[in-house]
């Protein structure tokens, strides 16, 4: 078992409303919202790469921690919005910190890519110390590149998250994780290397309101707990149709998920995180507090891990 | 009751729409069902009918129209 010791996210400056994106995909606001729950979300500058986001996650997770890169044993880098084929980010995130010997692990992920990292990390600190995941995606030029597609252009936004799992101390212990993958829907949510997002909606959503809940129950459920115990859950922010779902599911009241997909959109890989380190800092773990992280996205790959705050 | 009485049912009920579509009507098209409806349906359709449909069937093609469902139905009944 480890412990989460800190969050840490960046959001890029410029806010990109719905009045903006409802121009360039051809419907209006107002429907937007009703599809997505989103109002805004934030778009990186034309020269701002997924690595400047990492590493800015990445130092601010640090920073509240109060530890140097040099305290680190193991990077971990989750992204699906990368700009090239290899090397993928996490070897320049660990340079730009000032590393040149720290292993820095990318995980070609999108959305459940944090998830993944982060049960990856609380296996792996045992060998490694403090590790530090970082998920950062830069969505907006994917959902924006042309043709513009009014589904999937609404929804994405950019941004990076951090999370410093550490063996021996932290504010919260991880219980466990449950992590899962099934390639018999890889058709439905796909990136190619040369072309544009493409996504079956209905065939997403079908799965993801099914195996998300189901995911968070049995981690719960083998920790000696059940959903309606646990305080707060930390999801991919998706959509909030499908946190709507997902809390009627577990039968758990819908204002124990914390969302931020109105104001940042869905941020892929980095959204968890994002949302995990707002509700740190605005509420945080307490002693014995439970907290459930679950994410969910393209392969399909999806999981989940309970944390509980020990200070 | 008969199967597509029921699948009728279960179709109005998650709708809010008193409407008998066509057994070859797509439900999608029509309006009648969208993405988090449909999960809504085959929820009632595994209450109504004591059946677990396996994630491996939630398969949009598969419900797309009440003689697919009935279909899929006659292979788990």
């Amino acid at each position: 078992m480890a412990f989460i010791q800190e969050f840490g996210c960046y959001l890029p400056e410029h806010i990109a409303t719905n009045e903006e994106i409802a121009t360039l995909a051809g419907c209006t606001p107002e429907w937007i919202v009703n599809v997505s729950g989103i109002i805004e979300r934030r778009f990186a500058r034309p020269d701002e790469t997924v690595t400047d986001m990492a590493v800015l996650a990445a130092e601010d997770c640090l920073a509240r921690a109060g530890l140097a890169p040099s305290d680190l044993g193991l990077i971990l880098v989750s992204s699906g919005s990368s700009e090239r084929r290899f090397p993928g980010p996490a070897a320049q995130v660990a340079r730009r910190m000032g590393l040149d010997s720290t292993p820095a692990i990318d995980v070609p992920m999108a959305s459940a890519g944090s998830l993944f990292a982060m049960s990856l990390a609380d296996r792996l600190a045992r060998d490694f110390g403090n590790i530090l995941v970082v998920a950062a995606e830069k969505m907006s030029t994917i959902a924006l590149s042309h043709p513009v597609e009014r589904g999937i252009s609404i929804l994405f936004g950019d941004g990076a998250g951090a999370c410093l799992i550490s063996r021996d101390r932290g504010i919260a212990s991880i219980e466990g994780s449950a992590l899962y993958s099934d390639g018999s829907f890889a058709e439905d949510l796909t990136l190619p290397l040369e072309g544009c997002l493409s996504m079956n909606g209905r065939s997403v959503i079908m799965q993801v309101t099914r195996k998300l809940p189901r995911v968070l129950r049995e981690v719960v459920e083998a920790n000696g707990h059940s959903p309606i115990e646990v305080e707060v859950f930390l999801l991919h922010q998706a959509n909030s149709n499908v946190i709507t779902r997902v809390a009627q599911s577990l039968e758990v009241p819908e204002d124990r998920f914390y969302s931020n997909i109105a104001r940042y959109g869905n941020t892929s890989s980095a959204s968890m995180l994002i949302a995990a380190a707002e509700w740190s800092r605005q509420h945080g773990f307490t002693p014995g507090l439970r907290a459930a992280f679950g994410g969910f996205g393209a392969g399909f790959h999806w999981g989940a891990l309970l944390a509980v705050g020990v200070r | 009751m008969e199967t597509r009485s029921k699948i009728v049912e279960i179709i109005r009920k998650v709708s809010h729409k008193d409407v008998t579509p066509a057994p070859d009507d797509s439900l999608f098209d029509s309006g009648l069902l969208d993405s988090f409806v449909l999960t809504d349906m085959v929820t009632e359709i595994e209450k109504a009918f004591s059946i677990k449909v396996p994630d491996s069937d939630l398969n949009p093609r598969k419900w797309d129209t009440i003689e697919r469902i009935e279909s899929y139905l006659e292979g788990r009944l």
